[in-house]
């Protein structure tokens, strides 16, 4: 083997040896940077437990005044948001560029809708007077404990926005692969980013996943 | 010898010229070097702040500085010096370079992320060094709330996201070296053929992955806290200060392990090259490092003994810490068992070895004391805890990060440094190492809290001492770095394996051509096998 680098493709980078190496090299990247996320979004799951843990039940009555529905709907978007994803990456896998391009764009405005709908949600809490701060206010909590309904929608924002942050970022890798694609970048033997962009996307998904339960749906049967 | 002809011979330094041809880099050994002047400069910074606080303290009327900037020194030189330097100084500088050669890989797996990581830690920095010259923070290194959030007056956001942009550098650090480990090594390069510096980097880049994201987004909630007042850690709103401390130190307390392993690693590798043996149970020594990084991140209550965290807490944290040492100690005695009956020579890595190994122990065990619940009540936030840590992240990591420094010289640069020059700043540095760290260990006992300026006359004799020993050791790191630079034009020039080690490195022309090796090494011996070593070694004083 030959230690002298190679010519340089994207398919092959030179510090490679192989095609295989560096698929192994980038999905194993890929995996690591998903378990520093999860890091990242662990701190803020602990601060809402311990907060949950000391407050249920201003944390119920704040939690229900989300709008279910809207969450609900965009859960389902979401989902289907993954299917279309990995639709695509079935595509590149067996290197049908058309069919690439059509599942991306499917994803890219799933994704919007998404987003579209979070602003909404984001607006009326503005309207409503559940944005943390001087004017903070929520129906049907005691005065004393404003405070505490005020940590639940901090932790809202904080949560709902960091992972809205992340479809944003999202967005801008999938505008990426599709103009890539249309290049011609990705062939069966080589669609390592597709395949990486799909486990970032199924990510994102999967913290949605996990919020929409802890945000929205706290003791809903209490009612 | 080596001739002329041979001087010419193309190596990464002259493959290409000019400022674009490094700024612009993806060669592992270059970005290795652009990191190691980038930490230098944050070393004399933090060197700096040091100076003024230990000048202060000569005196026990503190009258050179207020109040007000005496905080912000001792601040600020903790910043330099913990996220700036010794956060990434060994994996980021030494690390980079050599990682890839000892597995017998061209490169890391991602080059370009690898330049990335550079840059991100150069705009961390600058956020940082803009928040000092602005006019500085005067939070600690360890911003706690509420004072950070709500109270300081200071650069605290400006210095906190430049901490937060290094963060993400050292993140992408170590997923580099994680992914490169696993993909990258030579045919015949298996897991317990690495040598032991990779065995090291490798958990450290475990902890740098799991924890650093934690602090990243310990500070973005501080951020929302200062500029929205979320709530998250306002008592007034029903948050919590300690959860800041909590979420600080389930980084903060693997982080000393970022700063501690890889300086294990340098050691490991002295110890065996210059006794000419392999390290003794050199499986368990790799292990102990995995076992450190996983016992690292369940010990981080043993910083909170004091804060409101409940005695059960505390008990269980304290029992965890004592767990902790027990890797630790594993590594000194295997240390201490390779050197017996070795043929051991003192040439300047190894005496820094040796320093290691001894103020690393004496750290470590003071790191016993303060784990005990009923002492810790008695010396913490003093300078027994001050002196604990410096002992171990200067004692320790900064000798081996010059030992690993004078070790790999030769094979970074082509040329050696002097010897003679290289022993006289080596003991400099451990006299001086230990007469300004020493009396704070009594201070501490004595009952002097870290962090005042202001403090009884009778303290001001252990203070002068450790004045005195600054100055000591800021001479002895002087040194070094005159010579250093000195002997890249004129030090003699460097044969391939000028200590007969074994590792792949030295496999290699010195410097190392662009792609590492002429063909790619194919390993068939067990790391540390002298009977392998080809290649001259030459005499040293
Ligand atoms: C042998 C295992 C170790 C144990 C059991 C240990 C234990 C402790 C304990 C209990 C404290 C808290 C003392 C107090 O605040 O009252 C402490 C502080 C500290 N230790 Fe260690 N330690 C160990 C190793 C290390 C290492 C390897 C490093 C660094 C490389 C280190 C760096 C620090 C630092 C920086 C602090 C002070 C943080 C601050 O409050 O500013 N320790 N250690
Ligand atoms: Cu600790």
């Amino acid at each position: 083997m030959a230690s002298q680098a190679h010519v340089e493709t994207l398919a092959l980078r030179e510090q490679f040896d192989t095609e295989a190496q560096q698929k192994d090299a980038s999905t194993l990247g890929m995996w690591i940077f998903l378990i520093t996320e999860i890091m990242f979004f662990g701190g803020m799951f602990l601060a809402y437990t311990v907060y949950r843990g000391a407050f249920p039940m201003v944390f119920a009555v704040a939690s229900s005044s989300l709008a279910l529905i809207l969450g609900a709907v965009n859960t389902v978007v979401l989902l289907c948001s993954s299917f279309t994803m990995v639709l695509a990456v079935r595509a590149a896998q067996l290197g049908q560029q058309r069919a690439i391009i059509l599942f991306l764009i499917l994803t890219l405005l799933l994704g919007g809708v998404f987003l579209g709908v979070k602003a909404y949600e984001w607006k009326d809490k503005f309207e409503e007077h559940h944005i943390p701060g001087p004017t903070f206010h929520l129906e049907g909590v005691a005065t004393d404990q404003q405070g505490h309904a005020q940590l639940f929608f901090s932790l809202y924002f904080a949560m709902t926005g960091l992972h809205a942050l992340h479809m944003v970022i999202g967005v801008g890798i999938l505008t990426f692969l599709i103009f890539q694609t249309r290049k011609g970048r990705y062939t069966a033997d080589y669609m390592t980013p597709v395949d990486v962009a799909g486990l970032y996307w199924h990510f994102v998904d999967i913290i949605w996943i996990f919020l929409f339960p802890l945000l929205y749906l706290i003791d809903r049967h209490m009612k | 010898m080596i001739t002329a002809a041979v001087q010419e011979r193309e190596h990464y330094l002259n493959a290409s010229y000019g400022i674009k041809s490094w700024l612009l880099t993806k060669d592992h050994k270059r970005i290795g070097l652009l990191y190691l002047a980038t930490i230098t400069l944050f070393f004399f910074l933090g060197g700096a702040f040091a100076t003024l606080i230990r000048i202060e303290l000569l005196t026990p009327q503190g009258g050179l500085v207020s109040s007000e900037t005496y905080n912000k020194l001792f601040t600020m030189h903790g910043v330099a010096m913990v996220f700036f330097f010794l956060i990434p100084s060994i994996p980021a500088s030494l690390g980079n370079f050599f990682l890839p050669m000892m597995i017998g890989a061209r490169d890391l797996a991602f080059p370009r992320i690898n330049l990335l990581s550079w840059y991100l830690l150069v705009i961390g920095g600058l956020f940082s060094l803009f928040a000092m010259l602005a006019g500085g923070v005067d939070t600690g290194w360890t911003f706690y709330t509420p004072y950070s959030t709500t109270y300081s007056n200071t650069w605290v956001i400006a210095t906190a996201l430049g901490i937060f942009v290094a963060g993400f550098s050292s993140i992408l650090t170590g997923l580099n070296f994680i992914v490169t480990v696993h993909t990258m090594r030579a045919p015949g390069m298996t897991w317990f053929r690495l040598p032991l510096f990779v065995w090291a980097n490798y958990a450290t880049a475990l902890i740098q992955v799991l924890g650093t994201p934690v602090l990243a987004v310990t500070i973005v909630l501080l951020f929302c806290e200062r500029v929205f007042h979320i709530g998250i850690f306002d008592p007034v709103l029903g948050g919590d200060p300690v959860l800041f401390q909590h979420l600080f130190w389930f980084y903060s307390h693997p982080a000393v392990y970022i700063m501690v392993l890889p300086a294990m690693g340098v050691v490991s590798e002295l110890i065996s090259t210059f006794s000419r043996k392999p390290i003794f149970g050199y499986r368990i020594v790799a292990c102990s490092s995995l076992a450190i990084a996983v016992l690292g991140f369940l010990v981080w209550g043993h910083h909170l003994f004091v804060s409101t965290q409940s005695v059960y807490a505390g008990m269980v944290f304290s029992f965890l810490s004592y767990f902790v040492a027990i890797p630790s100690a594993i590594k000194v005695f295997n240390w201490t068992a390779t050197l017996y009956k070795g043929s051991i020579s003192y040439a300047t890595p190894m005496l820094y070895a040796f320093g290691f190994i001894g103020l690393f122990t004496i750290g470590g065990l003071t790191g016993l004391f303060v784990a005990c619940l009923g002492i810790d009540v008695h010396v913490t936030d003093t300078y027994f805890v001050v002196a604990h840590f410096h002992y171990i992240m200067v004692g320790g990591t900064i000798m081996a990060y010059m030992g690993g420094l004078h070790y790999w010289w030769p094979k970074m640069t082509g040329r050696m440094y002097p010897e003679a020059w290289a022993k006289l700043s080596a003991l400099v540095i451990f006299l001086g190492f230990n007469l300004t760290f020493f009396p704070q260990f009594i201070l501490g006992y004595l009952g002097m809290p870290r962090r005042y300026h202001v403090y009884p006359e009778e303290f001001q004799i252990l203070h002068v001492l450790s004045t005195a020993g600054a100055s000591v050791l800021a001479v002895g790191y002087a040194i070094p770095m005159m010579y250093f630079i000195w002997s890249l034009r004129y030090g003699k020039l460097a044969p391939a394996n000028p200590w007969g080690a074994t590792g792949l490195e030295w496999q290699t022309a010195s410097p190392p051509p662009a792609h590492n090796f002429e063909e790619t090494p194919v390993v068939t011996h067990e790391a540390y096998d002298y009977s392998t070593v080809i290649g001259e070694v030459i005499e040293v004083g």
